[in-house]
């Protein structure tokens, strides 16, 4: 059994991969199988955040023409699906993580430790925990920094982090270096990781001024769930 | 074991002689197409390091941005310069093992042909920006069928030989059957599931099963196979035994699999799975050390190999190196190492140890010991260059895991201090530099191999007597015990 050669296709192959895969992935999936996975609509399901409105106020004719809609939910989920993208394509998760571990200090660092239900919904597949940090965790990274600030790092990080290893992404910027669709939705991304938190820094009920908003487009106070 | 191969000629009706059973020209191209993606691999990881060293040399262009550099390196490492290696020596060595061709020499072609479409096209996809969120399985959405398709292709082309041999099997294929069929199911698993079926935390445990499966379910499992036959060729006797042959190859088979979600420690997967890899994984590190055993006591009397013959240099030193690796890994993955060292350098210097170190080094000695005979040489052109080329790649791999690994305490223990971030990155910044500087140092040496290579092809003897004659039992297939 063990030197022939159907047994070691059958035990080896096929029998200790599958339990593996049993053991390692099936039990972890069945374990959050009642934890449903948070849609696109869900996400913005209670309004849009803080720093989205900001970009719109900042660049108002830019903004119009990347986002048609305007400040509205369905182009808050354009945008964060764009960021998403963005942050695959450009393999940020292979400098930053997103998760907080209890241990090291890290919730002193970067605030409340990870739980599995932050990671379910449609932007963490395939979850992006992250295996390297160059630069820091991001997963509290919503309203750390303001827009400006991003704006000018994504562009040249150096300029505010002088010892900053993190790549210059010009490529974010039109010709006039103010961001373009893609660097507004990779700005928009990055504030809105931990936006779902209590503690998150949202500016509550602060609206936008000379902005049209429609009635269910106001940031609400459902943002804090959990 | 107590079988020995019959030789050439006997028994297998149609061939009568090596040379219809091996497609030396496939094990060629093979072995090409692998250095040639390691050298792409290599510099890619050169400007990624010069990313870190803040002398990135092409700032703000989209087609250069780092981070599809860094995925460039992995993959190319992975299935351009691993792959093709392997599957250029299971063409040598699975025919002999079983005196029977593979099931065809055209089908080998194709999946040549498919490999190269497929390894390519991922760098392509890469640096265009359709990298999927899987570590190591960053190959985009749409090139993944063509490479599952590739798999089974090549599952079926060398299944076919093997299971059609008879009598008892030689440890080697052991390794290999299993291998083929883990290398498909893994590459699946790892590409579709977290991308189409479940995401968040249970996509993060199998995405950590992926990343392990493919070093421990499709590089060890042919590394070692590939050991097995060579060594004992090589050194023209049998491995020392077969009991722990046995016992490696299950305990492996067995605990391997079971480590996948020990990269994700302390992350939001539930503890108790967290555990478990750890055990799984500690278990494994016996089973490894069962293995090396083996092969050293298979050394005993023949040391002098070491010094004689370049290729036994390359595999014995990368054996050192999967001891080092695995005895690392059995601490590492303990929850109060992780504490420190998740995240950090340390575990970068890890895999350059795993991937390069051990199965770069058998890939490097497997082609020190055919390409003379692959290009119809007499030997190397120069067999001081071969020197160059590993002593460079060794001491400087050496150099860069130990860099590496110190690197990644310090900034473990700086972070959890609580340093300003920009303190930790000025504290790695010289061993970054350390880094950079033993890359080009390993990049060099391929360099010396490379020229050597091409030296051979073109004056087809030695410039100098050889002192170390081709070994021409590596024809025969006398691997039994
Ligand atoms: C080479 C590794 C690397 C890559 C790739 C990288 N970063 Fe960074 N990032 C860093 C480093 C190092 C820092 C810390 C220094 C600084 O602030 O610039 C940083 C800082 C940041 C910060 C500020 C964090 C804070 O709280 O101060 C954000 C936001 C960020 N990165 C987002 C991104 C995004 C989005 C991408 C992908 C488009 C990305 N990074 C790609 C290395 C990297």
């Amino acid at each position: 059994m063990f030197e022939s050669k159907s047994g070691i296709f059958l035990i080896a192959g096929l029998f200790f991969f599958a339990l593996s895969f049993v053991v390692m992935g099936l039990l972890p999936w069945l374990m959050y199988i009642d934890e449903p996975e948070q849609t696109m609509e869900d996400l913005v399901a209670d309004g849009v955040i803080h720093e989205f409105v900001d970009l719109a106020e900042r660049f108002p004719d830019r903004f119009a023409k990347y986002f048609p809609d305007g400040v509205t939910r369905t182009s808050f989920a354009a945008a964060l699906k764009r960021g998403h993208e963005i942050y695959v394509a450009e393999a940020c998760w292979h400098c930053h993580t997103q998760q907080i571990r209890p241990v090291s200090g890290e919730d002193l660092r970067w605030g409340p430790v990870s739980h599995a239900r932050e990671y379910q919904n449609v932007l963490q597949r395939p979850v992006l925990f992250g295996t390297r940090r160059v630069g820091p965790d991001l997963i509290r990274e919503g309203a750390r920094h303001g827009n400006d600030w991003h704006i000018a790092h994504f562009h040249t990080p150096v300029s505010v982090v002088p010892t900053s290893v993190m790549p210059r992404y010009s490529w974010f910027y039109d010709e006039d270096d103010y961001p373009n669709r893609d660097g507004m939705s990779i700005i928009t991304y990055v504030q809105w990781l931990g936006s779902w938190l209590a503690e998150y820094p949202y500016y509550r009920g602060e609206g936008p001024a000379g902005v049209e908003l429609g009635a269910t487009d106001i940031i609400t106070d459902a943002m804090v769930t959990p | 074991m107590t079988t020995v191969s019959p030789a050439i000629g006997e028994g297998v009706s149609g061939i009568s002689s090596v040379r219809d059973l091996v497609n030396e020209k496939l094990v060629l191209w093979h072995f090409m197409a692998s250095l040639t993606y390691v050298m792409i691999a290599m510099l890619a990881g050169f400007l990624y390091a010069l990313q870190l060293q803040q002398l990135y040399p092409f700032p703000g262009i989209e087609l250069f941005s780092p981070g599809r550099w860094r995925m460039v390196h992995t993959n190319g490492v992975a299935y351009g310069f691993i792959a093709n290696a392997f599957l250029g020596a299971l063409h040598w060595a699975v025919p002999r093992l079983t005196l029977r061709r593979v099931l065809s020499v055209k089908l080998s072609w194709f999946i040549f042909a498919a490999w190269q479409v497929v390894v390519l096209s991922t760098v392509v996809g890469l640096l265009t920006g359709y990298a999927q969120a899987v570590e190591w399985g960053e190959t985009p959405i749409f090139i993944d069928p063509l490479a599952v398709v590739g798999l089974i292709l090549v599952a079926i082309n060398f299944l076919t030989p093997i299971l059609k041999s008879e009598g008892p099997m030689y440890v080697t294929l052991w390794y290999f059957i299993a291998a083929f069929v883990w290398t498909v199911l893994v590459y699946a698993m790892g590409n579709y599931i977290p991308q189409f079926f479940v995401g968040g935390v249970a996509s993060g445990a199998i995405a950590g099963l992926f990343i392990h499966d493919l070093v421990g379910l499709f590089v060890t499992p042919l590394g070692w196979g590939l050991m097995y036959y060579f060594v004992p060729i090589i050194l023209k006797k049998p491995i020392w035994s077969h009991g722990l042959s046995l016992v490696g190859f299950w305990g492996l088979a067995f605990f391997y699999p079971l480590n996948g979600i020990h990269h994700f420690l302390y992350s939001p997967i539930p503890m108790f799975l967290q555990y478990g890899a750890v055990i799984a994984t500690i278990a494994v590190e016996l089973v490894v050390t069962t293995v090396v055993v083996n092969f050293f006591m298979t050394l005993r009397h023949r040391g002098d190999a070491l010094r004689t013959n370049l290729a036994i240099r390359w595999f014995y030193i990368g054996m050192v190196f999967y001891f080092m690796t695995c005895l690392q890994c059995a601490f590492q993955v303990s929850l109060t190492f992780q504490k420190i060292i998740h995240f950090t350098d340390w575990v970068v210097g890890h895999s350059h140890l795993v991937m390069f170190g051990v199965f770069g080094f058998w890939i490097l000695g497997m082609m020190v010991h055919l390409l003379p005979r692959l290009l119809g040489a007499t030997g190397w052109y120069r067999s001081s260059w071969n020197e160059w080329h590993f002593w460079l790649t060794g001491i400087s791999m050496l150099v860069m895991f130990f860099d590496l690994m110190i690197a990644g305490l310090v900034q473990g223990f700086m972070w959890k201090d609580l340093a300003v971030w920009e303190a930790t990155l000025t504290a790695s910044a010289p061993f970054w530099l350390i880094r950079t500087f033993s890359g080009v140092a390993i990049i060099v040496g391929q360099f010396f191999f490379i020229s050597n290579i091409l030296m051979t092809a073109v004056y087809k003897r030695p410039a100098e007597p050889s002192t170390e004659p081709v070994d021409t039992s590596a024809i025969d297939p006398v691997v039994a015990t």
